[in-house]
C-alpha cells in the first residue's frame, strides 16, 4: 500500500537492470568484469562481519558471525523447524493473496464497469487506502481472536488495495480508440469487456499483483510476531528471548529470499502472460 | 439498413430521388456546446459500389460526418439511412495488441470451424498471408493498416468508410496501398467512403469527389475517368486542379 503511492521506484529500478543487462550482453568481454565487481562489495562486507565476529569485535549476542548463521540454518532445515514454519507461512501468504486478490479483482470490475458501481465502492476505497492497515492489528484480535484468521485476513487487507487501485486504474484507462473500434466491429458489451478491457488492463493488474505480494509479506511479517505460535515470524520472537541473533537472522534470509522469489514468479507470468509485447525486456515499461 | 434520425425528427421520409442508395444524409446537422454548426444541413448520397472521397480542410466536418455515419456519434438533428454492414478502417489501424493478426481480423465473428481460414483468405487477398500469427505490435505502418483492411473486408460490408487510412504511412507504402484498395474495391464493389487530404489519392481511387466547406457541400465533382488511372493523364490534371480550386488551393 505504501508502495502503490509510489509507483516509479520500481518502475525505474526494474527498467535500469534491464537495461544494465541488454548492455552487458551485448559487450561480450565487459559482463565477466561487470559480474566480479558486482558481488567484490557485498563480499567484502560480509567477510568484515565474519572478521568483527570472530575476533570479537561484534558480540554474538547483538548479531551472529555468517558462519553462524550457515550452520544454524543448516540445523533448523535438518530438525524440521524451518520447514514447518515456512509452510505456515507460505500457507497465510497465499491465502491471504488470494483473497486479495479475488476480493480486488472483484471491487475493480464493479467500480471500473459501472458508473453506479464506481460511486459506491471506489470513494470507500479510496478512504480506506489512506489507514495504515497495520494499525489495525489491535482490533482484527479483538475481533478475531489470536488464531489464524486475524493473519490471514490482515495480509489480504493490505494486499487488497494494490490489486484494486491498479487494476481499476487499468480498466478505466483503456484506449478509447480500441474501444470505438470494437463499437464500429459491432461487439457487444460482453464481447469488448473480454477482447478489449481486459486484457488491456491486464499489465496493471500485474502490476498490482507485484506490489501485493510486497504487501503481503510486510503484513505478514507483523502478523507473524504479535501473538503468532508458528510462522517465521513466530520463530524470530521466540529466538529473541533466548538471544539466538542466529535464528533472528536465519528468519530475516528466508523473508528476503521469499520476497525475491515471489517478485520473480509474477515477472514469469507478466512474461507469459503479455508474450504480445514485441520486446520482453520492457515488461518494467508500466510498472 | 437503418436509419439513424433525431427522435425530434419531423420531416417526412428521407426519400428523395435515391430510393436505392446505399447512404442517404438528409439535412444532417451538428454542434458542439452552441457553437457553429459542424455539419450544417448536410445532404448526400452514396449509391451502392460506389467510391466517393470526401475532401476538406481540417475542421469541415469530415470526420464529424465520419463518426454520424459510422455509429459512433448519435444523430442529433437530420437522419442518416445507411446498410447494417458497415466497416471502418482509421487512420490507425486499432488492432488490439493482444491478439494475433489473423484474430484481429475476425474479431467479433462467429468463431466456427472456417473462421480461420476466412481470415486466412482475406489476409492472402491484402497479401500479409504471412504474417498471419504474428503480434500486431510487430507489425509495420503499412501491414498494419493491411491488417485493418482484411479485417474490415472479411465483414463483406456494403459500406466500407476508410478515415485517412493512408496518412500515416510513408510515400511507398500509401502509394502500394492505394492500388490495393482499388483493385479490393473492384474485387468487392462495396460502396466506399474515403476520407482524405490528399487531392491526388481522391482522383487516383475515386468516382466522385466531395468537397466539405463548414459542414456544407462545396462541391460535388464526378470523376468520370476509366481506371487504371494515371497521374500522367491530362485529364487527371485537369480533375486535380479543379479539386485544388475548390479547397482553396492555388498554383500562383
Amino acid at each position: 500500500m505504501l508502495k502503490a503511492s509510489q509507483p516509479t521506484g520500481i518502475h525505474t529500478h526494474g527498467l535500469s537492470t534491464d537495461v544494465l543487462s541488454g548492455l552487458l550482453s551485448r559487450h561480450g568481454r565487459l559482463p565477466r568484469w561487470r559480474d566480479i565487481v558486482r558481488y567484490v562489495s557485498p563480499l567484502a562486507l560480509v567477510a568484515l562481519w565474519q572478521g568483527s565476529c570472530s575476533v570479537g569485535i561484534l558480540s554474538t549476542h547483538l548479531v551472529a558471525s555468517p558462519a553462524q548463521i550457515v550452520t544454524t540454518a543448516w540445523s533448523l532445515m535438518r530438525d524440521g523447524t524451518l520447514e514447518a514454519n515456512l509452510g505456515i507461512s507460505l500457507l497465510r501468504a497465499v491465502s491471504g493473496l488470494s483473497i486479495a486478490l479475488l476480493v480486488g479483482m472483484v471491487l475493480a470490475l464493479i467500480s471500473g464497469l459501472s458508473r453506479i458501481g464506481e460511486d459506491i465502492v471506489d470513494a470507500p476505497l479510496q478512504i480506506m487506502r489512506t489507514l495504515p492497515v497495520l494499525a489495525l492489528v489491535p482490533l482484527f484480535i479483538l475481533w478475531f481472536g489470536i488464531g489464524e484468521t486475524p493473519k490471514v485476513l490482515l495480509v489480504a487487507l493490505g494486499a487488497t488495495f494494490p490489486v484494486y487501485l491498479n487494476f481499476h486504474k487499468g480498466i478505466r484507462t483503456v484506449d478509447p480508440k480500441l474501444l470505438e473500434m470494437a463499437q464500429t466491429l459491432g461487439l457487444s458489451r460482453g464481447q469488448t469487456v473480454r477482447d478489449v478491457v481486459l486484457p488491456a488492463a491486464l499489465p496493471d493488474l500485474l502490476v498490482g499483483v507485484r506490489y501485493a505480494v510486497g504487501v503481503a509479506w510486510l503484513m505478514l511479517v507483523v502478523a507473524e510476531q504479535i501473538n503468532a505460535e508458528s510462522g517465521i515470524g513466530h520463530m524470530m520472537m521466540d529466538a529473541e528471548d533466548f538471544l539466538r541473533t542466529d535464528i533472528i537472522l536465519v528468519g530475516l534470509m528466508v523473508y528476503g529470499l521469499l520476497g525475491l522469489l515471489s517478485d520473480n514468479l509474477v515477472r514469469g507470468l507478466e512474461t507469459w502472460l503479455l508474450a504480445w509485447r514485441p520486446l520482453s525486456p520492457r515488461r518494467g515499461e508500466n510498472a | 439498413m437503418s436509419t439513424l434520425s433525431s427522435p425530434a425528427q419531423t420531416r417526412p421520409g428521407p426519400m428523395v430521388n435515391a430510393v436505392d442508395a446505399t447512404v442517404t444524409v438528409t439535412g444532417l446537422t451538428r454542434r458542439f456546446a452552441n457553437g457553429p454548426a459542424v455539419l450544417d444541413g448536410l445532404d448526400l448520397h452514396i449509391a451502392p459500389g460506389e467510391f466517393v472521397a470526401l475532401l476538406g480542410r481540417s475542421g469541415s466536418g469530415k470526420s464529424t460526418l465520419l463518426r454520424m455515419l459510422s455509429g459512433l456519434d448519435p444523430v442529433t438533428e437530420g437522419s442518416v439511412h445507411r446498410p447494417d454492414d458497415v466497416a471502418v478502417v482509421f487512420q490507425e489501424s486499432r488492432l488490439l495488441p493482444w491478439r494475433r493478426v489473423w484474430q484481429n481480423v475476425v474479431l467479433g465473428q462467429k468463431k466456427d470451424d472456417s473462421v480461420r481460414a476466412r481470415a486466412e483468405a482475406v489476409l492472402q487477398e491484402v497479401g500479409l498471408a504471412h504474417r498471419s500469427e504474428a503480434w500486431p505490435l510487430t507489425l509495420s505502418g503499412g501491414e498494419a493498416q493491411r491488417a485493418a483492411l482484411a479485417r474490415a473486408l472479411v465483414r463483406e460490408p456494403d459500406l466500407l468508410m476508410l478515415d485517412e487510412p493512408f496518412a500515416a504511412l510513408d510515400a511507398l507504402s500509401r502509394l502500394r496501398m492505394q492500388r490495393l484498395v482499388a483493385g479490393l474495391w473492384q474485387r468487392h464493389r462495396c460502396a466506399v467512403l474515403l476520407v482524405t487530404h490528399d487531392v491526388d489519392e481522391a482522383v487516383l481511387l475515386a468516382d466522385r469527389a466531395v468537397v466539405l466547406e463548414s459542414g456544407r457541400i462545396r462541391t460535388d465533382l464526378a470523376i468520370p475517368l476509366d481506371r487504371p488511372r494515371r497521374h500522367t493523364d491530362p485529364q487527371f490534371e485537369q480533375f486535380r486542379q479543379t479539386l485544388l480550386d475548390a479547397l482553396g488551393v492555388h498554383d500562383d
